[in-house]
């Protein structure tokens, strides 16, 4: 059987797991809220975030943290379902850096 | 719909890796245990990952197994269970 990515049950050598709790830094709470709106307009289920969070590849899956898996997950999907594109989230993205540098 | 299977029935997980989204851990796959509670039935979360309606909706249920059946290096002194949903595509009587 293909073990996935993020089947960490029983994984070899994974050693404990990090119990420690954190405080939310408020781009973690932005990417929960942002979720939390796609869900509640219908434009994202949790199944195909799911879907989406466990099809990263093994060096990403465990570069990335928690949300920062979501954030890759919710852009995937956003772009995937037509309600944005790439071309959109990139030229948002140029428009922060630059108003945060000017 | 009608559910498969009752509490206390044994039941065999079924061993898989379809492509997209399941919930069956790769630990559970292949190991025997007990039917606990039927939940009732709920749309396909396989299909839900991909677009789908979810149906036809699966059965869902409390699965029992041993601890000691799953893990090679438990101490088989102790009588923990572990307790797990399962989808009733995923199970076959044993």
């Amino acid at each position: 059987m293909e073990r996935r990515v993020h089947d960490r049950g029983g994984w070899p050598e994974a050693g404990p797991i990090d119990q420690a709790e954190h405080v939310y830094t408020m781009w973690e709470r932005r990417t929960d809220a942002i979720r939390g709106v796609l869900g509640a307009k219908r434009l994202i289920r949790t199944d195909e975030l799911r879907r989406t969070v466990e099809s990263l590849d093994l060096t990403q899956y465990e570069q990335l943290s928690y949300y920062e898996r979501w954030i890759v997950a919710i852009e995937v999907l956003l772009i995937e379902k037509g309600l944005l594109t790439r071309e959109e989230i990139d030229r948002k993205m140029e428009e922060w850096v630059t108003c945060r540098n000017s | 719909m009608a559910a498969k299977f009752k509490p206390g029935d044994k039941v065999q997980v079924r061993v898989g890796s379809p492509p997209g989204h399941f919930r069956t851990p790769a630990y559970i796959q292949g190991k025997t245990g007990v039917i606990e509670v039927l939940h009732g039935a709920f749309p396909n979360p396989e299909s839900l990952a991909h677009g789908g309606d979810g149906l036809p909706k699966q059965c869902l249920y409390l699965v029992r197994f041993d601890q000691t059946h799953l893990w090679q290096q438990y101490p088989t002194t102790i009588k923990d269970k572990l307790l797990i949903d399962i989808y009733e595509h995923w199970l076959e009587s044993a």
